[in-house]
Parts: structure tokens; sequence; C-alpha cells
């Protein structure tokens, strides 16, 4: 192992000498003390989405264990195709569920060993057993715990129940809903129907990224009483056509006034007040708000549609590298990460190590839906909320607990786009 | 011999720039839209099912038409535009200098980013934005005009903005190498501005204006960005298909999608070069 503690010596070379040398070592099996030196010089280069590749984390993360982190952010559809066209571009993929039910059977990543895991017991339910709470539902769509595990070290079949083999570690996720501005809409809104009524002609917007904003369309539908799915996360053919006829008949009518793609569109729309009812994401809701304008991500009865992100292995990763990606992964789940995530609005993924890095009103505010007693800043340092400032929506059990349905990718997605197609073209 | 080897010498990086550049990737594409897909992968094959469910989809159609339309609209204002300003220019600036310095103030615009031209109309068309806002002060209207923004005239008025000078420069090439003795010869024949216009500086800027018109519709053929941004999503035109495709793994659909685009926007040159022949011309 003398080799791998040499200074300045090129990187490649190094991991080709501490791959060879970490299998006469039995290191393998993973206590990271013994690699705390080596692991100091390990490059991993992580993309994603932009929501959780934060430069503040790869900061922390050099401090903390000296690994260097190389974050790109991409947009969703480049992530897909990414990690599956070019898989060794990357050695952790910062993906969402839906898309490792679309990426990992291409053979491109690799299932960890949840004994290397530290905290694997702390992970919240939602991801392993898939009930929030033991009486919970598991809800419709690409629900994490359906692609949660693989059945051995090199399956790439999703197991039914848990196993040894974890396809992702969990970083963010999130319950969304309609976004709403509570001063131009002039009623209460409490349903997903309502974003429909036609009173809010022109004025109200859907994103326009096939895979999710069909997704919205059902809960739509579904709370106009147009349709009952059997499970809106893989609709039928049937389903989907009369899916897309409501939104065509809607966009002829002129209910919309545009489809977004991008976080920025959706902030400028609200901001604006060139709608006034849209599909939103969270952050997006904060922006508008930090611009003083009123916006409410608003609870609605039919539950919201849950989206969730995690950190997967790629499948070339060994030796050094793989040590230091499971070092990360461990440091991730140990609680700065959480109490950063959750200080934006997201979830963590173990709930109680976040929470001893958080101050006892930030917790009260952003998990368990209590009044704010002072401001609550981001972290960043601005401050968000004043004092007496509620959560949209309450506690993350009363959101987490009222999720519908997780994004999805469907087995029929080939014949929704090009419904999508259709819908747009009309 | 010397100087037919010297001639295939001098021609030869280009050709093979074009090999490498343009050849290879299209032979690719058509390649590839013939290969079977599934959610993830691309499977090489030969099927016709890609072709078939664009053809067979009366969306396929419907965008097409539509794209085709925006393209003519396009064309026509950027032509009507292109021409007037080539026109001054050529002909009622008379110092060199003046002429040099109003074509650059032309192309002011272009010293910014396309995207960024495109999304400054936004704050400007909106609901709240500075025209509704204005002539609601003004008292010309009591409703804010939502037709402004993300709509089929929020599109041409964007391509209108971005490739009006596409226009203005071949025309006005064309235009500045009329021999000025025609015109005036024309005149003392007793022939009116009018018919100056029709049957000399029309004719002779012929192929300035078809290098022009290539380009325009050319560019808003295969645009994707403008559409979507512009119509907020509402549109769709033959690119923004392929990119919904594309962002779904569906390569093979895109791909076809592209092959037929390809022979479509060919077919229009074509067309086009019959009406001029620009070699014979410049």
């Amino acid at each position: 192992m003398v080799e791998t503690t040499k200074k300045g010596i090129a990187r490649r070379k190094l991991l080709a000498a501490a791959a060879g040398g970490a299998i006469g070592s039995g290191a393998v099996t993973g206590f990271p003390t013994i690699w705390a030196q080596n692991i100091r010089n390990v490059v991993l280069r992580q993309f994603g989405t932009g929501v959780s590749n934060q430069n503040a984390i790869a900061e922390k993360c050099k401090e903390d264990l000296g690994i260097t982190l190389q974050m790109t952010a991409l947009d969703s559809d480049a992530v897909v195709q990414r990690s599956v066209t070019q898989p060794n571009s990357y050695d952790i993929a910062d993906i969402e569920y839906w898309m490792v039910k679309k990426v990992f059977p291409a053979n491109v990543l690799q299932p960890m060993d949840t004994s290397k895991i530290r905290l694997f017991d702390k992970i919240v339910p939602i991801f392993t057993t898939g009930k929030l709470t033991p009486t919970s539902t598991i809800a419709q769509g690409t629900a994490p715990s359906t692609v949660g595990f693989v059945e051995g070290p090199t399956s790439t079949r999703f197991a039914s129940s848990p196993t040894q083999w974890f396809t992702m570690i969990p970083t963010i996720y999130n319950a969304d809903t309609l976004g709403i501005r509570p001063d131009l809409v002039g009623r209460p809104i409490k349903n997903w129907k309502d974003i429909m009524d036609p009173a809010f002609r022109g004025k109200t917007a859907i994103l326009n990224i096939p895979s999710i904003g069909i997704m919205d369309a059902a809960m739509i539908c579904e709370s106009a009483g147009v349709i009952r799915y059997g499970d809106k996360g893989n609709m039928t053919r049937a389903e989907i056509d009369k899916t897309i006829d409501y939104l065509i008949a809607a966009k002829r009518a002129g209910q919309f006034r545009a489809f977004w793609k991008t976080f920025d569109e959706s902030v400028n729309l609200m901001a604006s007040g060139e709608v006034v009812i849209q599909s939103m994401w969270s952050p997006a809701v904060t922006a508008v708000r930090s611009r003083g304008i009123a916006c409410t991500y608003q609870p609605l009865e039919e539950g919201y549609r849950a989206w969730g992100g995690g950190l997967a292995l790629a499948k070339h990763l060994r030796g050094i590298q793989l040590d230091a990606a499971y070092e990360y992964i461990n440091w991730y789940l140990s609680g700065w990460v959480g109490a950063y995530l959750n200080r934006q609005g997201y979830y963590s993924a173990v709930l109680e190590t976040a929470r001893e890095h958080m101050t006892a009103d930030e917790w009260g505010f952003w998990m368990e839906g209590k009044p704010a007693q002072g401001d609550i800043k981001n972290p960043q340092g601005q401050v968000m909320e004043r004092a007496g400032a509620v959560r949209d929506g309450g506690s993350f059990y009363d959101r987490m607990g009222a999720v519908a349905c997780w994004n999805a990718v469907m087995d029929e997605d080939r014949y929704m786009v090009q419904k999508w197609n259709q819908f747009i073209a009309s | 011999m010397t100087n037919r080897w010297s001639g295939l010498l001098l021609a030869s990086p280009l050709a093979l720039i074009l090999a490498l550049f343009l050849i290879v990737p299209i032979g690719t594409i058509v390649v590839v839209s013939f290969f079977d897909y599934d959610s993830v992968r691309m499977f090489p094959a030969f099927v016709w099912t890609n072709y078939e469910e664009l053809f067979l989809s009366p969306i396929t159609w419907k965008t097409y038409f539509q794209t085709l339309q925006f393209a003519a609209i396009t064309w026509a204002i950027c032509l009507i535009v292109g021409f007037t300003v080539a026109y001054f220019l050529a002909f009622h600036i008379a110092s060199p200098l003046m002429q040099t310095a109003l074509f650059l103030v032309c192309t002011i615009p272009f010293w910014t980013s396309n995207v960024i031209r495109m999304i400054s109309w936004i704050p400007f068309l909106g609901r709240n934005g500075l025209l509704n806002q204005a002539l609601m002060g003004m008292g010309a209207i009591n409703e804010p005009l939502e037709f402004l923004l993300f709509s089929n005239f929020a599109v041409i008025l964007a391509y209108v903005h971005l490739y009006a000078l596409f226009m203005v420069v071949p025309i006005f090439n064309s235009m500045v190498r009329i021999d000025r003795a025609l015109i005036e010869a024309a005149r003392d024949a007793g022939a009116t501005e009018w018919q100056v216009l029709r049957n000399v500086v029309i004719p002779l800027a012929r192929p300035g204006i078809m290098i022009g018109s290539i380009l325009v519709v050319a560019v808003v053929m295969g645009d994707f960005v403008t559409v979507r941004l512009m119509s907020g999503g509402q549109s769709a035109s033959v690119g923004l298909m392929m990119v919904n495709a594309m962002s779904l793994l569906q390569y093979p659909a895109a791909a076809a999608n592209a092959v037929v685009l390809l022979i479509v926007v060919l077919l229009m040159i074509a067309a086009m070069l019959r009406i001029v022949d620009i070699r014979k011309e410049l």
C-alpha cells in the first residue's frame, strides 16, 4: 500500500495501483479507517439534476473526508441519456427513482451492499419497505421501494422485497402539488381539478416534461371524475387516450397559458402573473415568495405527486474508488447534508441524524409543521420565513403520508410520448 | 496535368471535412432511423416501423403543416422587410461611408445571443408587460392583449426579429452591384419609379432574394427553441417533435423524422433554385 500514499502521482495511476493493492489487503469488505489516508486523494465524478448537485455539499465533503466531488448538473432528460449511453463518464449518478427503472436494466450501475451502509436501518422506510408507517399503503407509480433492491450483486432485476443489494441511497425527495397565487385566484383551492375551472381560463400552466406532466394530468383527470386509473404510474393505452383527449379539449378551450419545461420558466410565469395556478416545484414557490409575491404550495384533497432522487454507483467503480464512494454515502447520511437539504424544504433520507444538525425551531417548522418561533433561514443565511409562518401542507407525515402517486415511467411510454406530442401540437 | 492535380489537391481539404463532418453523420442518421428501440436502448435492425409511425400519425402531418406555415409567413414578412431595408440602403443613401455605418446598425441585434434576444420579448409582450401596460395607460385597450405572448403571433414576431437580417444582407449585396446606368437608362426611356423597380431592380436583385429566402426557410424549418419559448410550449414544430423523442431516448424515431425533414427542406431548396439559377446570375 506504500504506492498509494505517495503524493503527486497521476490519479489514474494511483487508482490502478490501489485497485491492485486492495484485493490483497482484503479491505474490499470495507473498513473505512484503513482507507482514511488514501481516500483523501480520490476524485469522484457525480452528475445529476441541479437539485441535489450542490457545490456546498462538495465543499463540505472535501473538508470532512478529503474526497473531491466533481459535480455536473444537467436537466432530467440529459441525465437519463448520459447515464445509459456514457456509463464511463461518471462515478456516481444522482438520478431519480423513475429513471432507475430505465437505467438500472441497462447494466451501467452496480447495487450497494447494505451491510456497508452504517445507517441503513435508519433510512426512512418509504425507500425500503415502501411503508412510511406500518399502516400506510404503497402509492401508485414508480414507488422507490419497487425499484430499491435487486436480486444479487450483479443482477439488474428488481427484487419485490428488500434484499442486501440496494440500488440507490435516497438523497432528496418531496411531495409536489399545485402552486397558486392566493392574491389572484380569488377563491379557496382544494382539488387538482380546480386548475380546470373556467374562471382561470388562460391563466393556468402545466409542465411539459411528458413523463411528469402526464402524472399531473392524471391527478387532474381523476379529481375531475373523468377517469379512474388502475395505476396512474402505468396507464393503459385507453387511459392515455382519454387523459390526452381531456387535455386537448382544455387546450382548445384556451385553458392553458403556457407549458413550462424549466424551473425558471415556472417561476417567471407565476411571478409575472401570467398564470395564477400551475404545476410547480417547491423551490420555485420559494423563489416566487422571495420576490415578495404571495405564492402558496397548496395541499389538495387527492394528495401529492411525489418524487425522489438518490445516489447510484457506476458499474465500473472498484477498489479504492468504490470504498471512497461508500464512505461518501455514509457521510451523506450522517446528518450535515440531511440538515442542509431539509433547510431548503426537501426531505432527506435519515431524519434522526439530520435533526441533530438543526435547531429545534428549524426542525419544528420544516418537519413538524409547527409555526416558526423566529426567522427561518435558508442554508445561505437569507431569511425565508418570518416568525409565525407555517409550512404549506404541514408536517413531514402529513405531506409524505398523503402521496397519491410517484413520478413514473410507463410500459407504454413510447405511445404516451406520441400522444403527448399530439397534445402539444393540437 | 499539373493543373489538374493541383486543383484536386486544393479541393481535397474541403472534401475531406465535408465527408467527415457531413456525409458520415447524415449517413449515421439514416442508418439509425431503421433501428429498433425500447425505453432504454436501441438495437441495430432494419425495420420500417419508425417511418410507419411517423407517416401514419396525423400529428406528423399537422406539425409539418404548422412548421411550413411558420416558414411561409416568416419568409414573406422577412422578404418585405429585408427588401425595403436593402433598397433604402442601396439606393437612398448616397455616401458609401453612411451605407456601411447604417448597415452596421442593422447588425447590432446580432451582438447579443439568439436566446437572449428571444427571451427579452417575454417581459415586453406579457400580460403585465411593457406593451400592455403602455396601451392600457394610454386608454387604447381596457383588457390586456393576451395574444401577444405565448402564441403563434409571438413565434413569428421572434422569427422575423431574429432572421430579417439574413434577408437584408444578400439583397443589399445584389443591389449595390446593379449598374446605376441601367436605372438611369430606364428613367430616360420614360419608366416610372414602379416600373424601374419591377423591371430592373427586382430581376437584378433576384439572386440575393433567393439566397436570403433559402437561409430564412432552412433556419425556420429546423428551429425548435424559438417555438418552445415564444409559444410557451403550446405550439409544435418538427424540431420540437424530434427533441421530445430524443428526450425519451427514442433516437431512431427522431432520426427517421430528421431524414424526412432533410428531404423536405432539400426539395424546397431545389424548387427555389429552379426558379433562379444562382450560379448563372451571380
